[in-house]
Formats: structure tokens, C-alpha cells, sequence
């Protein structure tokens, strides 16, 4: 009695489905998720938009675009969010910043991310000296002051947008790969591991195939609330003006410009610090939700007995 | 005990030690000639040789980084090359600016965090517990420049309209000179710094009280019939505490190193607006000494915490 | 199967693996970053046994003797303290891992646990046909077929290959790693307490199953447990553990008829009879004092702090591994006062006042 491949379809629900199926569940999640999504469209059309109203990013209006008195506008039909200090569209700009800001954001937690989970897993496999070295250069990491660091760095170097992702995920991989690497020691005493090193697996194997789906989880949640967190701080850097250069719009810097008008245009202010704040809380509270869906408490459901099954 | 605690000095000094390299490294492993920067543009070539001599930048790099490292040991940070100012002065003088900011808002981040997270914990599931949860997610998503912004305007601004003129930013007044006026000038700027942060540690306390609160030893004092009040404050709290207590460590350690943004949004004289300051002008001894400072204090406050720790749990004193 | 072949392979009773004085250690973490601690956990402490080919070797003993280390020394899973592995002839004690590749197709293992022997989230015909994987063989819908054979083999449904092990019993999952470990035809399969953790009804079609797995695949056995009454279903020959050595080797109708080391004798009264209700004319024996500790193991016999038998010679001398006065060739204690046949264990009462 053989069965061929074709009937072997009877698929069960993995623990990732499972955990897919109480995110789709979550209200809360796919609140914030609708939002990320609408995030992400603007940034993509952002130069739709700027088209569509006429108004480049970095165009400035000097005559139409402020009072005489030279103050920036308030929201009009003309532009919809009003101007800033140089007549420029806020509307526009804003859309823009969202690209630098997501772009930034996603980057710099990927390559932390990417970087953080190599080195948690080889640390915590190999043990040892390699272990020591490569936990004592986290530590160093973890150690360093992040905003003055990045400030002498800049100073040096010149702001920039390769800048400040760098500096992102300089200072955020050690914290992803102290976490892989708690996780790595306590994967590696399963027994499953074990029985991969009886079949003859390479570590290089056994790392991808049998490690990396189980550390994968506490990956993704902390990945879910890096972005937030590398979204703020790529505001805070070019709020202080050590990312994007000017005339290149982000929020952080259109911030940094509202803070002398911040008496007398409060849109200038509202607007993007609105966009931040959606932005981040959205991501916050995906992250959560994430975190619940994927609550490896939940995965461990009540075996069937033998009895049962057979 | 002493054995565990030198070995952390030892790990302290070598992270100084490692960031102090890597600051000399930026500083000359970058083209730009210094010597031109101090001595102006218009400098003739004569007086840019002369700079340079005077600077012992002529020197092979290895002397010139013992040389570095050797103010460094005496605790030289070398002086500013705009106005020749020992950077040991400029941070004598800003670094109580920072430190009032510093412990202000660290006091008052504690009390509202803690206390935030011990009451969502108590009363989970409640109104209140969603309105705490709430608002903290609010918060804790938002820059404290943002924070400082929106303070402005509000407590500020609008206040100022209505004619009272509360908060006012941009100055600082010395603690020694008036306390009221210390703290109201740096009501506006603690309050950003603590907003943001209690809405992290509200979220710790909560979920570290909510752990604990769960585990059976809780339930067996409530068996024995202690008091509701009792039993939070002496048993659970102290447990939650440890997690709470590192990160507040780290973060004040952080935090004296120069709360950077505040201090540009507020316009207070601190270490963190002299640094920003510094870049303006390319002074980069003191972006420098700020650095290594600011490096040399979370490390300091690190080695403070697991002093705390081996203190209060003798089997960390066993690694 | 290319092995340079040192010596022709094992034919039925002949040795297929050999452990001669295998000695693992441990060191205890302890002591600061400056002193290495001196203290070691003597976990296999010289232990040499042959395991003939088509027979099943059992190795029993309580938790800590050191049986499961064993095993792991002999899968090279550990690196060794001292002594040898031989498999087939093949001197593998210090081979790398590299090296030991092209064996690892030939010796197997099966685990204890199975809620733990089987990766979470990956799916059982994956995790059968890993061996394939990692060998390259068999690729594509070829190894797909042969791993539902292999289901089929082990009395699990082929259709559920795309299953996950959270939605199997215990007693299923068992048998996915049954499955596993017979992919490549090995010729030698360790089994480490694979019924412990079941339900006492699903362990009989396990062992059942192994058992008529041996018969089908002309399979030989490292069979661990530290339950007798598994052990006597399934084995030819037993080895009784120690604190880190061999105490007792004999075939199984010796051992169970009349066993020489008094430590075996207390294990086998504290079987539990099968009915209550029949007189139970064994004399149950308590032994006395705490286990010991590995890390500081008595002088002399391991065994005689506990001994009902021990005397002043037990404290100083090590017994060697021997054949009793008048027992055949085959069955071997280290005692040096064996339990003779109709003996009650404690005669020697008095004797070990005295020696105290």
C-alpha cells in the first residue's frame, strides 16, 4: 500500500499559520496594519502627490506660499497642509519625509536584524572563545551613548541619509544578538538538535535548518518594535541635523524648522509631528499584537494521547 | 565579592579605553587637515606649520595617540580649537545644567512610571488599566523632542497668551542662585524627558508586577490573609523592581552623558547643546571630550548598577 | 557505502562495536575567571563492553550512572576523556567530525524524549527524509516516496507527511523518530529510554515495533533503560550501571535468574510484580544511605556505602569486571562478594558492623 506524493495533500496548520490566524483576529493589529499600509502608499506615490497639487517638495513659494509679512500659511486650498518657513508645501514635503522615514526605519532594523541574528547564533552555537569574544563585543556596543556617538561621527563625516542608517543599526544589532544568543543556548540542549548532529548535519546546517525557525519568532517580535524605535531615531538625527540634508524634507528636520514658528504656525508643527506619531504608534502596536499572536505559550497546546488518535 | 566587582572595573576601563580609540581614530583617520581648521582660512602657510608643530600634529600617529592617551589618564580633554578654552572648563560649566535636567526628570520618570505601572498592574483589564496602557503607547511612541514641542505650546505659549508666564524656555538658573527659579525654568524640559521615559517604565513595571503577581507565592500570602497593599508593596514590588532598577541605571548614565535633544529644543547651556554647537563650528575637541565624558558616565552608572545588584543578590557575587 | 575498510565487517556475533576503558569527564564550572575549578564529574569512569552484531546490548542503571553518557561518547556526540570507540573494526575516538561522516549513515540513534527529539516547527516528512537531505540522496518525489515507505514501516499514515509534530501523541512521534533513524539502512541503532516517556500502553507497541524492526532490517541494539521489566522483553544481553562503571554483564536469562552484583539484585526486587495479589516471596531490599555523587565517588567499590554486603576489603579494593566462581564465561560482576544462588543479599550483615 504506497501513496504517491500527489496524496499526501492533507496539509495541517503549522505554528506560524496558527499564529497568522490570531493576528488576522486582532482588531488592534489590523487597525494598525490598514494604517502602515496607507504609510507605505503615500511614500510611494509622494510624487503623485507632488503632481498632482503642482508643488515640488523643495519648490519654494515665496510669494504665494507665505503672508506678507512673510509667515508661513495656514491650510488653504491652495495647500492643503499650509507652508513652512520657505513657502514650501507641507502636504508635499511631508509625503517625502515618509519615504526618508520608512526607508531609513526598515533599513536600519534590517541590517540589525540581519547582523544581530548572525552573530546571536554563531555565539551561542559555537560557545566557547568564540562566544566570549563576540558577547564581550556586544557588550561594548550595548555600552556606547548612541546621540553622541552619532553626533562625532557626523561631525566628521558630514550628514547623510547612509549616515544615519549606519549609526542605526551600529548601535541596535547587539541588542538582537544578545537576545538570539539566549535563545541559540537554549535551542541548541533540545534534543532535536541533538539528533541532527547523530544524522551527520554540518553546524552550518544545523544553524539554518534547526536554530533559525525557532529563534525566528522573538526575531520578528523585536524586529516589529526596532522599526518604531529606528523611526524615532532617525527623527531625532535629523532633527538635530545629522541625516538628510537639506533641501530633502523628513520629518525630523521639518520639525527642527517648525521650532522657531511653533508660536505662529502650529500646523508646521502638528502636521509632521502627526505623521510621526501614527507612524510609530501604528508599528507599537502591530509590534504588540505580534508579540501575542506569536506567545510561544500558546503553541504548546494539549497533545493528543494515543488513545485519541489512533 | 571584590573579585566579581574588579572584574567589571576591568570591562569599564576597557570600554572607555575602546571608545577613546575609536573617537582618536575618527579624529585623524579623516582627511581634513586640523591644523588649516584651527589656524583659519586665510592663514598663511607659515602659520598653519606653526599650528601644527604647537599641536604635535607633525608626529608619527602612534605618539600623537599616546599622547591622547596619556591626557586622557590625567584627565585632560584637550582644548577648543576656536577659542582655546580647556574643554575641562566649557564641561565643568555645562554639566550641572545636565545633571539638574538629568536627575530631575529621573526622579520624576520613576515615581510616574512606576506608579503608573503598579496601579495598571493592580487593576488590570479596569478602565483605568486601559487608559494608563493607552496613554503610555502614546507616549512611548513619541520623540521627547516632540514632547518638548508640544509642552511649548501648551504649557507655555497658550499660557503666555492668557498672560501667565509660567514656564518660560531658553534660560537656566543655577540651583545655588534660586531653587524656584531652577525648577521653573526646568519644569518644561523634565517633564519631556518624563514623560516619554515613564511611558516605557510603566510598561515595564506593569508586565514585571503582572509576572509576579501570577507566581504562587503571592497567592500563598494572600492564603495567609495579608493585606491587599501589603502584599503589592512589600512582596511583589520589590521582585519587579530589579528590571526597573537596572534600566533606570543605564538610562540616567545615558541621560548625564547629555539629554542632546531637550537641551536644543529648551535652549539650556548643556553638555548635550555644546556638543550640537561643536559641530557647527568643527571644534572637534570638544564634540570629542563630550563623547568620551558622556561614555565614561554610562559606564560609570553600569558599573553603579551591578554594584547595586551584587549588593542585593548574593548569588550574582558567585559568577 | 565507501569506507576504507580496516578489517572485514562484522559477521552475526561477531563485535560491531567495541568500548574499551571509555572514561568521560566533566568540568564543574566553578571557582572565578582566574582559578579553573580542579573539580571534574567522573560521569563514565572506564567502562569497556562489546555490542555483537544482529544482538540487542541492554544498559541499565538510575539516573546519573552514566548510561546516557555513554551512549553519546559512543555516537561521538562527546568528545572522550580516555579510552576507545571502535565500530566495525574503525577506530573512532578522535575522528573529527568531518571524518565521521560516512559512519554517522551506519550508527543511529533514538531518543528519550519525544515531545523534544523533533523540531517544532518543521514537518515530519521533512524531518524523515533529513537524513536524505544531509547525505544527498534520494532527491525530489524519489525521496518523498521513500520516506512515506518509511512511515508505513513504522505504522504511521503516509498521508500525514506533511504534518507537524505538535499534532501527533507521544507514542506517534516516537515512531517519527524511529523513522528517521532507519532512513539510511544503519546497521546500529542506539535507543536512549525511548518508551520512558510514554504511556506504559503505547510501550509495548513500541518495543514491539523496534523488535520487528531488528528481525526486518538485521539491526543491532544499544538498548538504555532504567527499567528492568522493559529491558528483559527486548534484550540478549544486559550491562548494569554504576556510578560511571559496569557492575554486572550477562546474558538476560542469567542475569534475571540469578544475578551476582548485590546492586542488581536490589534493582530487580524493586521491579514491580505484575500481580499484587500472588505472594511475592522476593525479599525486597532497601538500600541504605543517598545516592552518591559523581563528582566525589567512594574509594574502593562504588557501590559499598549502600551495600548490605560490604565489608572492610570493599572500601580499599576495586573490584574487576569477572566471571563468578562457577558462572560460564559469559556472565561477569564486580563484586567482591557475588551473591551466590539462593543466597538472601544481606548475609553478610554483621560482617559490615565490623567493617564499620
Amino acid at each position: 500500500m504506497t501513496t504517491t506524493a500527489a496524496q499526501a495533500t492533507v496539509r495541517s496548520r503549522g505554528p506560524w499559520e496558527l499564529a497568522f490566524e490570531r493576528l488576522r483576529r486582532d482588531r488592534a493589529a489590523i487597525a494598525a496594519a490598514a494604517t502602515l499600509l496607507a504609510v507605505g502608499l503615500v511614500a510611494a506615490i509622494a510624487p503623485a502627490i507632488a503632481t498632482a497639487v503642482r508643488h515640488g517638495p523643495a519648490q519654494q513659494f515665496l510669494d504665494v506660499g507665505l503672508s506678507p509679512s512673510g509667515i508661513p500659511l495656514a491650510p488653504n486650498t491652495t495647500f492643503l497642509l499650509g507652508t513652512d518657513s520657505l513657502g514650501r508645501d507641507v502636504l508635499v514635503r511631508i509625503a517625502y519625509g515618509t519615504r526618508v522615514s520608512l526607508l531609513v526605519g526598515l533599513l536600519a532594523s534590517a541590517l540589525a536584524v540581519l547582523i544581530g541574528t548572525l552573530v546571536g547564533i554563531v555565539a551561542g552555537w559555537y560557545g566557547g572563545f568564540v562566544d566570549r569574544v563576540l558577547s564581550r563585543t556586544m557588550d561594548v556596543f550595548l555600552a556606547l551613548p548612541f546621540l553622541v556617538f552619532a553626533l562625532a561621527l557626523v561631525a566628521v563625516v558630514g550628514p547623510s541619509l547612509t549616515i544615519s542608517v549606519t549609526v542605526i543599526a551600529f548601535f541596535c544589532w547587539a541588542s538582537v544578538g544578545r537576545i538570539v544568543r539566549a535563545e541559540t543556548l537554549s535551542i541548541r540542549e533540545h534534543e532535536y538538535v541533538q539528533a541532527a548532529r547523530t544524522l551527520g548535519a554540518s553546524p552550518a546546517r544545523i544553524m539554518f535548518v534547526e536554530i533559525l525557525p525557532n529563534v525566528a519568532p522573538s526575531v520578528i517580535v523585536y524586529t516589529t518594535l526596532l522599526i518604531p524605535g529606528a523611526i524615532v531615531s532617525e527623527a531625532t538625527l535629523s532633527f538635530l541635523g545629522l541625516s538628510v540634508v537639506p533641501p530633502t524634507p523628513s520629518w525630523g528636520n521639518m520639525l527642527a524648522d517648525a521650532m522657531a514658528y511653533y508660536k505662529v504656525a502650529w500646523w508646521f508643527v502638528f502636521f509632521p509631528g502627526a505623521a510621526l506619531v501614527i507612524t510609530t504608534v501604528a508599528f507599537n502596536v502591530l509590534g504588540d499584537s505580534v508579540r501575542d499572536a506569536l506567545d510561544p505559550r500558546r503553541d504548546q497546546a494539549v497533545p493528543a494521547t494515543d488513545e485519541e488518535v489512533s | 565579592m571584590t573579585r566579581y566587582l574588579l572584574r567589571r572595573l576591568a570591562w569599564s576601563a576597557l570600554v572607555v579605553w575602546v571608545v577613546a580609540t575609536s573617537v582618536f581614530v575618527i579624529y585623524f583617520a579623516v582627511p581634513h587637515d586640523v591644523a588649516r581648521l584651527i589656524a583659519g582660512r586665510q592663514a598663511s602657510k607659515e602659520t598653519v606649520k606653526m599650528v601644527r608643530t604647537r599641536l604635535g600634529l607633525d608626529q608619527p600617529a602612534h605618539l600623537q595617540y599616546l599622547n591622547f592617551l596619556g591626557r586622557l589618564a590625567r584627565g585632560d580633554l584637550g582644548e577648543s580649537f576656536i577659542t582655546q578654552e580647556s574643554v575641562n572648563t566649557i564641561v565643568a560649566r555645562d554639566f550641572p545644567v545636565t545633571a539638574s535636567l538629568a536627575l530631575g526628570s529621573g526622579i520624576l520618570w520613576l515615581v510616574l512610571g512606576v506608579g503608573a505601572g503598579v496601579i495598571a498592574a493592580k487593576k488590570r483589564r479596569s478602565p483605568t488599566d486601559r487608559v494608563i496602557t493607552t496613554l503610555a503607547l502614546g507616549f512611548y511612541s513619541m520623540p521627547p523632542f516632540l514632547v518638548g514641542q508640544l509642552l511649548l505650546f501648551f504649557l507655555f505659549f497658550r499660557l503666555y497668551m492668557a498672560g501667565f508666564e509660567f514656564f518660560p524656555p531658553g534660560s537656566y538658573v543655577a540651583f545655588s542662585d534660586s531653587p524656584l527659579q531652577w525648577a521653573r525654568f526646568l519644569t518644561l524640559p523634565w517633564l519631556s524627558i518624563a514623560l516619554v521615559t515613564a511611558a516605557t517604565y510603566s510598561r515595564l513595571t506593569r508586565s514585571a508586577m503582572l509576572d509576579v503577581l501570577g507566581e504562587d507565592y503571592i497567592r500563598t500570602a494572600r492564603a495567609k490573609g495579608l493585606t491587599e497593599s501589603r502584599i503589592t508593596y512589600r512582596h511583589a514590588l520589590r521582585s519587579s523592581l530589579t528590571p526597573v532598577v537596572s534600566q533606570f541605571g543605564i538610562d540616567m548614565g545615558s541621560l548625564l552623558g547629555g539629554a542632546i535633544v531637550t537641551e536644543v529644543v529648551f535652549g539650556l547651556p548643556g553638555l548635550g547643546r555644546e556638543a550640537v554647537q561643536a559641530i557647527t563650528t568643527q571644534d572637534l575637541p570638544i564634540i570629542m571630550g563630550i563623547t568620551i565624558l558622556s561614555t565614561v558616565l554610562v559606564v560609570a552608572a553600569s558599573f553603579g548598577v551591578d554594584l547595586w545588584h551584587a549588593v542585593l543578590d548574593p548569588r550574582v557575587r558567585l559568577e | 557505502m565507501t569506507t576504507s575498510a580496516v578489517a572485514p565487517p562484522a559477521r552475526p556475533g561477531e563485535p560491531l562495536v567495541r568500548l574499551e576503558h571509555v572514561v568521560k569527564d566533566f568540568p564543574v564550572k566553578s571557582g572565578s575567571l582566574f582559578a579553573k575549578s580542579r573539580e571534574r564529574v567522573h560521569a563514565v569512569a572506564d567502562v569497556s563492553l562489546d555490542v555483537r552484531r544482529g544482538d540487542t546490548l541492554a544498559l541499565v542503571g538510575e539516573s546519573g550512572c552514566g548510561k546516557s553518557t555513554l551512549a553519546r561518547c559512543l555516537m561521538r556526540l562527546h568528545d572522550l576523556t580516555g579510552g576507545r570507540v571502535l565500530f566495525d573494526g574503525h577506530d573512532i575516538s578522535t575522528s573529527t567530525q568531518g571524518e565521521l561522516r560516512p559512519f554517522r549513515r551506519r550508527m543511529q540513534m533514538v531518543f528519550q524524549d519525544p515531545y523534544g527529539s523533533l523540531n517544532p516547527r518543521r514537518r515530519v516528512g521533512s524531518i524523515i527524509g533529513d537524513p536524505f537531505e544531509i547525505h544527498g540522496l534520494r532527491h525530489g518525489a524519489d525521496r518523498v516516496k521513500r520516506v512515506q515507505e518509511l512511515m508505513e514501516l513504522v505504522g504511521l499514515n503516509p498521508e500525514h507527511y506533511n504534518r507537524f509534530p505538535g499534532d501527533f501523541s507521544g507514542g506517534q512521534r516516537q515512531r517519527v523518530g524511529i523513522a528517521r533513524a532507519i532512513a539510511l539502512r544503519p546497521d546500529f541503532i542506539v535507543c536512549d529510554e525511548p518508551v520512558s516517556a510514554l504511556d506504559v500502553s503505547i510501550r509495548a507497541q513500541i518495543l514491539n515495533l523496534l523488535d520487528g524492526l531488528q528481525d526486518e532490517l538485521g539491526l543491532t541494539y544499544l538498548f538504555i533503560s532504567h527499567d528492568l521489566s522493559v529491558v528483559r522483553h527486548v534484550s540478549d544481553r544486559v550491562a548494569v550501571m554504576y556510578l560511571g562503571k559496569v557492575v554486572e554483564l550477562a546474558p538476560v536469562r542469567d542475569l534475571f535468574g540469578h544475578a551476582r552484583h548485590p546492586y542488581t539484585r536490589a534493582l530487580l526486587s524493586a521491579m514491580p510484580a505484575p500481580d499484587p495479589d500472588r505472594a511475592d516471596t522476593r525479599e525486597e531490599i532497601l538500600l541504605a544511605g543517598d545516592p552518591p555523587s559523581p563528582l566525589d565517588p567512594p574509594a574502593g567499590c562504588g557501590f559499598h556505602p549502600r551495600c548490605p554486603r560490604a565489608q572492610a576489603r570493599c572500601a580499599t579494593e576495586v573490584p574487576a569486571l569477572a566471571p563468578c566462581p562457577g558462572d560460564a564465561a559469559e556472565h561477569l560482576a564486580a563484586c567482591h562478594f557475588p551473591v551466590a544462588d539462593g543466597e538472601a543479599p544481606a548475609a553478610a550483615g554483621s560482617a559490615r558492623q565490623e567493617a564499620l
